[in-house]
């Protein structure tokens, strides 16, 4: 099984490698559209700008993810990776996400610090999912970030910070987790493991 | 909810972890990567990672013990020391950390800071201000707490914040090693000013001190070193007594 990991210079994606060769399932870092399409897996993880997403454009990437989802290959964003599955972002306005889901991305409101950074709890865990199987509601994960994914069909687990939004969203082959599963000790491994049966 | 945050922090010196009084008298506490396997396996939130003397003799010896330490640790790691330029905290980063702190080299070149948050991202610069009480008000220290910078250490912040930090660490300097509690008013003045997190460090010794530095010092994070590597509190410990005292963390495994 090959599992690519994006790098598009958004932030340090040693960490999520590092995760998956832990649990036994190596991946390989990569820029390389072509090897993105014959992957098995794909995994887009990034923090940073919204912006920065636009070397996906550039790239060519944005139609390799866009040609394996849709052929049904398992998907996984994490963090800005998650963020750009949805068609927008006020973080970038006139950039345009893959737009899976047709919601924008928000900034946390004055009323909070951010960015949201630490272990909050997984609200609302949907037994069905596939993605957190094993993981109960009240676990903790580890968040660093400033805007947000609204709750949407979608959700598959809800964070309470500044009001509610989706902690993991997934339909299908396709799955985001806001937070940072390679960070978030042995849930985060669970769900990267979920992930690799998936 | 969001937890206040628990952070075990090892300072180390040629790939030991030691920890002293002021900054000083340092004591041997062991290997860095079995003790932050050791914290991350018993509850901590985080693993910062401080060299001490930041020699450029033991860089490859500090990238070497960071690449040991991230190995096996799936809780946010971060690593300071003498960081002095991008390229350093490129080569940091490579090697599994998650975030860095920078402290002199920000005071020298405040641009530093900007220049490392469009690379990697604001929430992988910590900016660590070490500070004093003086007749000025706290002053912020540079060099390890051995060069006093006659800068404000709450302004100090402020425009930290400004350039792009994710995170402020602020280290007492009256308080570090002492065991007699956070100093509370240098952590207040800079929670209430800063729209960023938090951390208070320098001067843990008893439940009762993290309790006060989150309630009243309003921290977000609160981190120690001597009270976890001489095992006189454990963390799983210490939780729990936060826990009883109303503080949300994370429970212990």
């Amino acid at each position: 099984m090959s599992i690519a990991i994006i790098n598009y210079n958004a932030g340090n994606i040693a960490s999520v490698k590092k995760a998956f060769d832990y649990l036994g399932f190596p991946a390989v870092v990569t820029r390389e559209a072509e090897l993105v399409r014959r992957a098995d897996k794909i995994v887009l993880p990034g923090v940073g700008n919204f912006a920065a997403t636009r070397m996906l454009d550039d790239s060519g990437l944005r139609d390799s993810i866009n040609e394996a989802v849709h052929r049904g290959v398992p998907f996984l964003g994490i963090c800005l990776g998650m963020q750009w599955m949805l068609a927008t972002s006020e973080e970038a306005p006139c950039h345009s996400g893959l737009g899976i889901w047709p919601e924008e991305c928000s900034r946390f409101p004055d009323e909070v610090k951010s960015p949201h950074v630490g272990w909050n709890s997984l609200e609302g865990c949907k037994g069905e999912s596939r993605l957190l199987c094993g993981v109960v509601s009240e676990s903790f994960a580890y968040f660093t970030h400033s805007y947000r994914v609204p709750l949407m069909g979608a959700t598959v687990a809800e964070c309470e910070y500044g009001g509610r939004f989706s902690a993991a969203i997934e339909h299908e082959n396709i799955f985001g987790v806001q937070f940072h599963p390679e960070k978030s000790g042995d849930v985060g491994l669970k769900i990267l493991s979920n992930f690799c049966r998936c | 909810m969001l937890t206040k945050r628990i952070i075990a922090c090892l300072d180390v010196d040629g790939g030991r972890v030691v920890k002293g009084t002021h900054f000083m008298n340092l004591r041997d506490a062991g290997d860095p990567a079995e003790l932050a396997a050791i914290y991350g396996a018993t509850g901590a939130d985080e693993v910062v990672l401080l060299d001490i003397t930041a020699t450029s003799e033991n860089r490859n010896t500090l990238l070497n013990t960071v690449r040991r330490t991230a190995k096996q640790l799936f809780i946010p790691f971060t690593v300071g020391g003498g960081v002095r330029s991008l390229h350093e905290a490129a080569a940091i980063f490579d090697a599994g950390a998650d975030k860095v702190t920078i402290n002199s080299a920000a005071i020298a070149d405040p641009s530093l800071i900007t220049c490392i948050a469009q690379r990697f991202g604001s929430q992988a610069v910590v900016v660590a201000i070490d500070a004093k009480r003086s007749d000025r008000g706290f002053e912020a220290w540079a060099s390890g707490g051995r060069v006093p910078t006659g800068q404000n250490a709450i302004q100090w912040a402020i425009e930290a914040e400004q350039r792009g930090a994710g995170e402020i660490l602020v280290t007492s300097m009256d308080r570090d090693g002492t065991q007699t509690g956070f100093d509370c008013e240098l952590t207040r003045a800079i929670s209430r000013t800063v729209r960023i997190p938090v951390i208070a460090s320098g001067g843990a010794g008893r439940a009762q001190h993290f309790v006060e530095v989150f309630d009243d010092a309003l921290a977000d994070a609160a981190l120690a070193a001597s009270i976890f590597h001489f095992g006189l509190r454990s963390i799983v410990e210490l939780k729990q007594q936060l826990l009883a005292a109303g503080i949300p963390v994370r429970p212990p495994c």
